[in-house]
């Protein structure tokens, strides 16, 4: 910590060079913090779905709403503590661009399977109290600004009411929380009542959507699932089960192969920007060899010079790319707010540790030549230089 | 002048050998932004193309009021029978009319890049559905019949989703379909479909709902005639829209984000790579400060020096542009990606990467050159010939 003056002066030896540098690595670490946080999403890699939950769709498609029939034969099933239903509602609040998904469920049946979520008492009474009541996370209702009491508008793009009108209005009575930090992945969601859902609707009546199971020993979850899908094996509704997780997964790969170009993009722009810092830091080094010189004359040992180049290379990544992903966290927020309809991205832990090794990796990448150099210099040359 | 700038240029450039490193930072940050831009483009432009080049001005699709997306959509039976009796429809041959009453399942299959399940649209569709649509035809196998569970396949579909070749079986709810054809429709938006007979679908979905009617009217302009007729009627409560108007409502959402995703990771490549041009020309001309001073001394310039030291960035970059859209155009160009469109299925289209896009890769280059050069050219100029000459 001693050195941290030396290092410092050194790196502002060249003011400009550094300020260039420092400016390339900010711009491609504000570009790798974006797309790191996006290819995460895509990857589902910030999805924290450790639940024990299984969902059973359609075999055909989870589209293919499953009849509510099949409710008592999933409760049979040993190791299945508790089996919720859930219809897509597809509503549109006001306007497209505010999307957010909506469920029919029964309520009793969604809090025995959503323990992540926590609702309270008093608001759970409510819900079931009245059948226009729904429930929404946290995070939707401080998106739009909703109070308990709030009357919500939805203009169903899949569902009319008997009368052929696609408005439905519900009365928020609940607002759930994580019950343990981050645990709730249904927080962007809105719940309504399946009972009064299926007998407003048009049609598909008796469609339950899919089903959630609830496991009591989370280890059973593929024998769970294999004797799921065998009971309705040839039947007229053959189902596929899989953990929440997967399902959460498999929806996101949707989105198809778009991830591997944004993948592509991280790598040449880390490219290019090794060549940027690289080429900085073998300059920084060859000026300074009569300096380095002195440094040793007075002692310093070439383990100690060689420490001191990588530590200066180390500095200038971290400060060019904490920069960056400090810039990228901002740029999330604001491309969050922009109309054109990009979901919230956060940049969670894992890219954030991405981003630390990228530092330290590009640190000795770039460091480690012009360090080697200054580590093996021999004082009388370097003096002779002069 | 211009003597004197391509003789220092002639110069600089014989030096160039030895400023390989530093010079290789501008070409390959150029390259790689130019490369980055017009890829993320050629993605956004291949999708367009792919949903634009669906349907015809003079064909308009009808669907349930405010439901936006064919999938969202229910028609009736009888419904279907009074939009297709809708006046400026064109009658075939038989008199009956160019139409076709339709139903969109979702299938999941997995697809070959990942393996994960993709929703891929099944469409039954009505007898005329291929005199309404020319467009479309076989390069396989052969027509489905109606009333077996037979389905043909886009080439699109084909190429991105596994289970789908000539004769292969796809188990849908308690039924079994035979892939008896392939089919080709231009690239549009219905080579990423399968399509089997409309009544086959319904009865092995259970369902008795259609989604959509698509019609072809006796000529662009009868449009008006029937989206009024149609939308008056008082036993009717439909959206109708010409099919251009249709598709290009649903791309619009997914081409605003590639865009901008083109946008934002090409302007940030871009200042990455202008500061990266600064430090090397910056560096360029620190190491050539007594040449430089040398030149004035004997009577070069101020403007040919700035000139000169342009027309080195300016060439660096070009040749960085020349390597980012080369490598673009090799590894993008026709690249075939899927992803979900707006209608909660899978849409497939190709990367193109069009003369345009690569002329503007080019054009962004040479911006990025003309500022990583200007500014270390003003300062080589207004180096102080004798201080200069003798630093050393």
């Amino acid at each position: 910590m001693k050195y941290f003056p030396l290092l410092w002066a050194t790196l502002w030896r060249r003011k400009a060079r550094t300020v260039f540098t420092l400016l390339s690595l900010t711009a491609a670490f504000l570009l790798l913090g974006t797309l790191q946080a996006a290819n995460a999403m895509f990857s589902g890699g910030s999805l924290n779905l450790s639940a024990p939950i299984l969902i059973v769709q359609a075999r055909v498609s989870f589209t293919q709403p499953l009849p509510l029939r099949l409710l008592p034969q999933l409760e049979a099933i040993p190791g299945v503590s508790s089996v919720s239903h859930s219809q897509f509602f597809g509503g549109v609040y006001k306007d497209v661009k505010n999307f957010f998904p909506q469920f029919a469920v029964n309520p009793e049946r969604w809090r025995k399977t959503s323990l992540e979520c926590h609702l309270s008492d008093e608001q759970f009474q409510a819900w079931t109290a009245s059948r226009t009541a729904a429930v929404a996370g946290r995070q939707l209702a401080e998106r739009f600004g909703w109070k308990i009491g709030d009357r919500i508008p939805l203009t169903s793009q899949i569902w009319p009411l008997k009368d052929g009108s696609r408005a439905w209005t519900f009365d928020l009575v609940g607002i759930f929380d994580d019950s343990s930090k981050d645990s709730c992945v249904r927080q962007g969601n809105m719940y309504i009542r399946y009972d009064y859902f299926d007998e407003g609707r048009q049609f598909g009546q008796g469609g339950a959507g899919i089903y959630l199971l609830r496991l009591s020993d989370p280890n059973r979850a593929e024998a769970v699932s294999r004797q799921v899908d065998a009971l309705f094996e040839n039947s007229p509704d053959e189902t596929k089960t899989q953990t929440e997780k997967d399902f959460t997964l498999n929806f996101v790969r949707q989105l198809g192969n778009l991830n591997l170009i944004l993948s592509g993009i991280t790598v040449a722009v880390f490219f290019s920007i090794l060549l940027v810092t690289g080429n900085t830091m073998s300059q920084a080094v060859r000026e300074r060899i009569p300096e380095l010189a002195v440094l040793k004359t007075i002692g310093f040992s070439d383990g100690g010079v060689l420490a001191l180049v990588l530590a200066e290379a180390l500095l200038l990544c971290v400060l060019g790319g904490l920069a960056g992903m400090l810039l990228s966290v901002a740029a999330l927020d604001i491309i969050a707010k922009l109309p054109i309809g990009i979901p919230p991205i956060d940049a969670d832990l894992r890219v954030w540790l991405f981003a630390a090794a990228s530092m330290l990796g590009l640190a000795l990448l770039v460091g480690i030549l012009p360090a080697l150099r200054a580590k093996n210099l021999s004082i009388i040359e370097a003096l002779a230089v002069r | 002048m211009f003597k004197q700038t391509a003789a220092i240029t002639a110069m600089n450039l014989r030096g160039l050998t030895q400023r390989l490193g530093p010079s290789s930072v501008i070409v390959i940050g150029i390259a790689v932004t130019v490369a980055v831009l017009v890829s993320v483009q050629a993605m956004a432009l291949g999708f367009q193309k792919t949903l634009s080049h669906t349907g015809r001005p003079d064909r308009a699709i009808v669907l349930r009021g405010g439901s936006e997306a064919e999938l969202n959509s229910t028609i009736s039976r009888e419904n279907t029978l009074t939009i297709m009796d809708g006046p400026g429809i064109r009658k075939d041959a038989d008199g009956k009319p160019l139409a076709s009453a339709e139903a969109v399942a979702i299938v999941a299959l997995p697809q070959k890049s990942n393996d994960a399940p993709a929703n891929v649209t099944m469409r039954g569709v009505g007898a005329k559905a291929f005199a309404l649509r020319p467009e479309i035809h076989l390069v396989a196998g052969r027509m489905f019949q109606p009333a077996l569970r037979e389905i043909i396949v886009g080439t699109s579909a084909q190429a991105q989703f596994k289970g789908l070749e000539l004769g292969s079986h796809i188990g849908i709810r308690d039924s079994d379909w035979t892939v008896v054809g392939v089919f080709d429709s231009n690239g549009d938006a219905h080579q990423s479909e399968l399509i089997g007979d409309v009544e086959t679908v319904l009865s092995a979905f259970r369902h008795n709902l259609f989604h959509s009617v698509t019609v072809m009217l006796e000529s662009p302009e009868a449009f008006d005639h029937f989206k009024d007729a149609l939308t008056t009627d008082p036993t009717l409560t439909v959206d109708v829209e010409r099919e251009p108007d249709y598709y290009a409502k649903q791309s619009k959402q997914l081409s605003t984000v590639l865009n901008f995703v083109a946008y934002f990771v090409g302007g940030i490549a871009a200042i990455g790579a202008i500061v990266g041009a600064l430090n090397t020309m910056y560096t360029s001309v620190a190491a050539r400060a007594l040449e430089i001073a040398t030149l004035r001394a004997i009577g070069f310039g101020a403007g040919s020096v700035i000139a000169s030291v342009m027309l080195e960035a300016l060439l660096l970059a070009l040749i960085g542009a020349a390597l980012g859209a080369t490598a673009s155009w090799i590894f993008f160009n026709g690249n075939t990606v899927n992803t979900l469109g707006s209608n909660f299925s899978q849409i497939v289209f190709q990367l193109t990467v069009s003369p345009v896009l690569l002329i503007w890769g080019v054009v962004w280059a040479c911006f990025i050159g003309l500022i990583g050069g200007l500014f270390p050219a003003i300062r080589a100029a207004r180096l102080p010939v004798a201080a200069a000459l003798r630093a050393t």
